[in-house]
């Protein structure tokens, strides 16, 4: 064989010469065979929103609701439960609003539905009304009492503990179990009604607390402090917790 | 060479030398700089965790809507409960489909106790997306990250990628998911499923670049914390009133 | 959806110590993703022998050189299956080489390893066996003579300039190929090290450490193998050659637990937020492949071994007992090796990125996932080896002409 490039050896032509091939092929069937999705990611990327955007939808949202029980939105937007979507309760229901006659959503009836959110549990937030379902009104159907769209209590809570168990558990077990809620908050009735509107008192001075822990005081049965010099600058329960006062 | 003649040259080279560098760093990225304000939309997620009650009905409604499978070992989105004791450790559990009974009580008396529901933060700096080998992950132009499971090998990088734990591999298409904001819904000018059944308005979705928008109240009426942030992920999952014992 | 992988996972729950994030459950990369940094550590270490030889001349590791060569392409040919049989979608595999994103490690490494076989292996071994070949097709007949012919591009040059060419290409490409190996497994290294998610991976420190100990597991390798292949060839072991190699291995030895020791004390002074969880996971569930594998066996005893035999003229005069104590070193170097790349894959995946708990891997024996196909694709370059050196026989000594 001829040589092609008299200064090159023999070997680096031969070899150049395969590397030429190789890297030509490469580059005509990636230039020119494969077609273009397979090589660019904004097209890839387009196609996928597209295919994003053409996935099926499962909850129908709570707007779609209105549309067919206005007057269930209507009477559910003052209640307890106006934060609540219709599915929350009571499951997807796309597909109900596509054919309303031939697919109808649960309506959850069981005991164990309403505990999922009203269990009492140390974790939920505080305020937030939680009952202890084996306790509470056993074997009776939750909406026999409370309306799931307009959930009032069928009377007013009558024991604070029915929204604030995990304070009414603290303290059952403190020295101040004697204690009376009202003892040292007071409740405006309308506190059990519109809870997060009106807020009872909280003592805010240091001789609240005094009225039974100072030096002076008649009450016999609580420790005594000298209300001049104990804790300095402070209010009493910026240490002692009121609901768990114990100092270990 | 005499005094004038340095002078040129030394003025010379230290022109060019200039122009090479400030090309040179024209070249890197735009990480200091000014970064152009987007036109259009940005979606953002808000968490309060002081309102979440643990219920889990957006775990199963993520579930449903966007066909992630029932088991305890695939999620787009889970809430953690965090109990914390006066002295030692937190303990922490991932509650599913709802408290279970049994695994309640804790070995020590709780002192603080609180859930934290957890998402994809769709991060603007996104390690996952940055790994990626085949850019099988991206991020739209209205902030959300999508996977392309028509391209997507399979080879796993973007989950060891993420420092917050937001994907894993369906088992069914063998193909990375995770949480996309619903963007199905979005488009549609629907609700997350999850934020559509939060009872207590925990999750709130909305557009950040907006002036009117849920995400715009959020982000002004509460002090913002995002998730690992010394990872500079830069999250636009933002959580309010979080307690530093949340990884 | 696979039931019984439902069930697998189900069956892993109990293991879990503390809180994981619950799509932690599943380790995503397993056996297959051990084996791979392995399998570069071993080329990258044994195209560095082979550059011993070729740029810094050192005579007495001459006989390791073509072994050296064939033992990193056999490895290297095998190392992208390792990787392809893992994936979720294997035959979408080639989208790394059409549409790679430029930011990740991972796809530019396909590049790099398209380099260093094309340009840099395969070159090199083509430039070292041409005349060789060309040779040996002249007095061969039958299959063997257009195998050697096809592979010598058919060149037919062997004049004086042209052998001179040759040498001087391969001291060109073997100076290319030095930074091209170490690109080659410090990539692998930066594809854990840059993943800022996992503190255990994430180190500078990583690319370093994976390339020492890529070179510690390619040259006990290439020497296991000589002291292996060569007696069954008919040949005595060049006692002068195995020594200095042990003694480029002890250097490497050294620093690479250098390193290691320098890594270790570092995390530990710093005492970060993840030092707990790294702590319990080394304690709990590395102890044994991490302190007793990888530490003891892998690499302290060698030392000390390799240490015994610099130092007392008992094991200098014996040439039988160093034999005896370097085969047993580099079988363990290259147990505590392969645990230490056990170590970083599936230790990363053992803690939580919550820093909260630890789970568990269990690895199954049958599968693509499986020990089966894990020890199959670490013997299967020795297959490849074994071809290799039938067509390209790399001890002078023994490549009589095959027969047809």
């Amino acid at each position: 064989m001829k040589k092609p490039f008299p200064k090159v050896p023999d070997a680096l032509a031969r070899l150049l010469i395969v590397f030429a091939v190789v890297i030509g092929v490469t580059i005509v069937v990636v230039k020119f065979v494969i077609p273009p999705r397979f090589k660019d990611t904004n097209l890839q990327w387009a196609d996928t929103v597209q295919r994003e955007n053409a996935k099926p939808v499962r909850y129908a949202g709570a707007v779609a609701c209105a549309e067919c029980h206005e007057e269930v939105v209507v009477e559910k937007r003052k209640g307890y439960h106006r934060d609540l979507s219709c599915e929350t309760c009571h499951g997807p229901a796309k597909m109900h609003t596509d054919d309303p006659d031939q697919v109808k959503p649960p309506a959850p009836r069981d005991r164990k539905f309403c505990p999922l959110c009203h269990t009492f549990n140390p974790s939920r937030p505080r305020g937030f009304p939680m009952i202890n379902p084996v306790a509470h009104n056993p074997m009776k159907p939750c909406f026999s009492c409370h309306n799931p769209h307009d959930p009032k209590p069928p009377t007013v809570p009558r024991e604070c503990s029915a929204c604030h168990g995990e304070i009414a558990r603290t303290l059952s077990v403190s020295h101040h179990v004697q204690l009376k809620c009202t003892t040292c908050h007071t409740v405006p009735a309308q506190h059990r009604v519109s809870p997060r509107v009106i807020k009872p008192t909280k003592p805010s001075n240091r001789d609240f607390c005094g009225k039974c822990h100072a030096k002076e005081s008649p009450y016999k049965g609580s420790p005594k402090i000298d209300l001049a010099t104990h804790g300095e600058k402070y209010v009493c329960w910026q240490c002692h917790y009121p609901h768990l006062p114990e100092v270990d | 060479m005499d005094r004038r003649s340095f002078l040129k040259r030394l003025l010379s080279s230290l022109a060019f030398s200039g122009g090479v560098l400030g090309g040179f760093f024209r070249v890197l990225p735009a990480w200091g700089q000014e970064k152009e304000e987007h036109a259009g939309k940005l979606w953002g997620f808000g968490v309060s965790v002081d309102k979440c009650i643990g219920c889990a009905r957006c775990v199963i409604a993520c579930k449903t809507e966007n066909n992630v499978p029932k088991e305890p070992f695939f999620y787009r989105t889970w809430v953690e409960r965090y109990m914390i004791p006066k002295t030692g450790e937190a303990v922490v559990t991932n509650i599913h489909t709802g408290l279970s009974p049994d695994a309640e009580v804790p070995s020590q008396p709780i002192f603080r106790s609180f859930f934290v529901p957890k998402l994809c933060n769709q991060c603007a700096h996104p390690p996952c997306v940055q790994v990626c080998p085949v850019g099988a992950t991206f991020s739209t132009e209205d902030g959300v990250v999508l996977v392309n499971d028509k391209t997507c090998i399979g080879c796993r990088y973007c989950i060891q990628a993420c420092p917050y734990g937001a994907r894993y591999l369906h088992p069914a298409t063998s193909t990375a998911d995770k949480c996309t904001f619903c963007y199905h819904r979005l488009n549609r000018g629907l609700l997350p499923a999850c934020v559509e059944v939060c009872p207590t308005q925990a999750r709130v979705i909305g557009d950040m670049n907006s002036a009117a928008s849920p995400m715009t109240r959020f982000k002004r009426m509460n002090k913002i914390f995002v998730l690992k942030p010394n990872l500079n992920t830069e999250p636009k999952v933002l959580y309010a009133n979080i307690d530093g014992e949340v990884r | 959806m696979n039931p019984a992988m439902i069930e697998k996972l189900r069956e892993l729950l109990p293991q879990v110590t503390g809180y994981i994030y619950p799509n932690e459950i599943e380790v995503h990369w397993g056996i297959l993703i051990v084996v791979y940094p392995y399998i570069t550590g071993v080329v990258a270490g044994a195209f560095i022998l082979a550059s011993l030889v070729k740029v810094f001349n050192v005579k007495e590791v001459q006989p390791l050189y073509r072994l050296a060569m064939l033992t990193a392409l056999a490895f290297l040919l095998v190392a992208p299956l390792s990787l392809v049989s893992h994936l979720g979608h294997p035959f979408r595999a080639y989208e790394i080489f059409l549409t790679p994103q430029t930011s990740s490690a991972m796809a530019m490494f396909g590049f790099v390893y398209a380099w260093y076989l094309m340009v840099v292996l395969l070159v090199e071994i083509w430039f070292d066996y041409r005349k060789d070949m060309i040779v040996w097709s002249r007095e061969e007949t039958g299959v063997m003579r257009h195998v050697h012919r096809v592979l010598s591009l058919f060149s037919k040059d062997i004049s004086d300039e042209a052998l001179r060419f040759d040498n001087r290409a391969l001291k060109v490409i073997t100076i290319i190929g030095i930074p091209s190996a170490f690109l080659l497994h410090g990539y692998v290294g930066f594809i854990f090290g840059s993943i800022k998610a996992n503190p255990w991976w994430s180190s500078v420190l990583m690319p370093i450490v994976f390339l020492f100990s890529a070179i510690v597991s390619g040259i006990a390798l290439v020497i296991l193998l000589y002291m292996i292949i060569y007696p069954m060839m008919g040949g005595k072991i060049d006692m002068k050659c195995v020594d200095k190699g042990m003694s480029f291995l002890f250097y490497a030895v050294i620093v690479d637990f250098s390193l290691e020791f320098v890594d270790f004390i570092h995390r530990i002074y710093q005492s970060e937020e993840e030092i707990k969880i790294l702590g319990e996971l080394v304690m709990n569930k590395l102890f044994f492949s991490l302190v007793i594998v990888q530490v003891l066996m892998g690499m302290l005893f060698p030392l000390g071994v390799l240490s015994a035999i610099k130092i007392f003229r008992r094991f200098r005069e014996s040439e039988e007992l160093r034999k005896l104590l370097y085969f047993v070193s580099l079988i363990l170097i290259q147990g505590g090796i392969f645990s230490t790349r056990w170590n970083v894959v599936i230790g990363g995946q053992m803690f939580s990125k919550s820093f909260r708990g630890l789970t568990t891997y269990k690895m199954e024996f049958g599968g693509i996932e499986g020990l089966l196909y894990g020890l199959g694709l670490l013997a299967l370059p020795l297959v490849i080896l074994a071809v290799l050196l039938k067509i390209l026989p790399a001890w002078k000594e023994f490549a009589k002409a095959p027969q047809a």
